[in-house]
């Protein structure tokens, strides 16, 4: 047996467990790495990186519309909507909950608020990225290794 | 389960979310379907309009054609997004109903917004099910049941009257369909029986208090609307 991958898979797990424990990441990534297998290896790494590049516009958007002279609110709740909705659909739990807080300002027209929230979600993205990022990169030693992904159980919350 | 010689159900999905539709796409094709994805409603239609569903009459599927034929693809459900930009799901389920060719093709609408009276809007126009999103495999697994049948594509599972009987049920009767028994015992745990009127004068307050809900109990239990009556 192999005790450099049996530790970096205890390693990959640890990393993974701590994400669910933090808040980070919700079942619904679980669910991503389900559909994941043979035929589509990469499945959840695609969906991610689609979802990187989706919001990193959606933020420069947000930032853009917030510095107009007169806000547009319904495209403000339009743009929170897109990033809260696909930060749900991979699991990306904080994003999606600062979202949640950054509508209610929306709806309150409160461009302080708004503001602030749009920090927020920024710092939760960033943190999301890269620590999915660092994930990634623990299954790819695991697998160069000759290991496979060990199942990522949810800790109980 | 279809293996690759049978032929396989259609969906058409519409989402103008990339993310949304890697990933309904996906859940769709390990469902064992065949999967179109369009990003809006209007494409939909163009779509629906090119692969010969136009011009054939409600209750008359494909005549005798191949499933390998290329005019003899149809689509045997569309799961559509509600919220997009321009057409929304809800204008495509009006359109497609309204629709003497299209009309047969089971509808089923998904949203991230747990909104009661969107929810009966779209059972009530003859939507078969309303998801919520994020869509989980288990949502695309009560899909099946709700495929339009059609000559070519029986299955060994149910029969086609069967099936056809409950959709008939499920069009007719649509003011039962949805369960709000989960979001009722979160905010009126007195109220048993879901009141329409009563869910449209308090919508908007409860649209965020729903918000709310869900950025403090992400695990609770996921709202289904379905179209069975659950009194």
């Amino acid at each position: 047996m192999d005790v450099g991958l049996v530790q970096m898979q205890r390693r990959l797990a640890d990393y993974a467990n701590a994400l669910f424990k933090e808040g980070i990441l919700d079942s619904q990534y679980l669910q991503l790495q389900e559909l994941q297998d043979e035929s589509n290896p990469d499945f959840v790494v695609e969906v991610v990186s689609l979802f990187f590049t989706d919001s990193e516009k959606l933020l420069n958007d947000l930032s853009r519309d917030l510095a107009q002279p007169n806000v547009d609110f319904k495209r403000v709740d339009a743009h929170v909507h897109q990033l809260k909705g696909s930060s749900s659909s991979i699991g990306a739990e904080r994003v999606k909950n600062a979202c949640i807080v950054f509508r209610n300002f929306c709806q309150e027209k409160n461009i302080p608020g708004c503001l602030r929230c749009l920090q927020q979600i920024k710092q939760e993205f960033l943190l999301v990225k890269s620590k999915l990022e660092t994930l990634f990169k623990l299954e790819q030693q695991v697998v160069a290794a000759g290991g496979s992904i060990p199942t990522v159980q949810q800790p109980s919350l | 389960m279809g293996t690759a010689a049978e032929p396989q159900f259609h969906v058409l999905a519409v989402d103008d979310s990339l993310v949304d539709r890697k990933l309904i796409e996906r859940l769709l094709k390990i469902s064992s379907y065949q999967v179109t994805a369009v990003d809006s409603g209007s494409k939909a239609l163009e779509f629906l309009g090119s692969r010969g569903n136009n011009g054939r009459s409600s209750s008359d599927p494909v005549p005798s054609v191949s499933p390998n034929d290329h005019q003899g693809v149809e689509v045997n459900l569309i799961i559509t997004d509600y919220c997009m930009p321009g057409m929304t799901g809800y204008d495509l389920l009006k359109k497609i109903k309204e629709s003497s060719s299209l009309r047969d093709i089971p509808v089923v609408i998904m949203s991230s917004e747990n909104v009661p009276s969107r929810i009966s809007r779209c059972l009530e126009e003859g939507a078969e099910e309303f998801i919520l999103k994020p869509v989980r495999l288990s949502d695309v697994n009560k899909l099946r049941p709700h495929m339009r049948r059609t000559k070519k594509l029986k299955t060994h599972q149910q029969e086609p009257r069967e099936d056809s009987e409950r959709h008939g049920e499920i069009r007719s009767q649509p003011a039962r369909q949805h369960e709000l028994e989960i979001q009722q015992s979160q905010h009126h745990p007195s109220q048993q029986v879901p009141q329409h009127q009563q869910q449209k004068s308090s919508n908007n307050n409860k649209r965020k208090a729903i918000d709310a809900e869900e950025g403090l109990s992400p695990d609770r239990a996921r709202t289904r609307y379905s179209g069975v009556a659950t009194f």
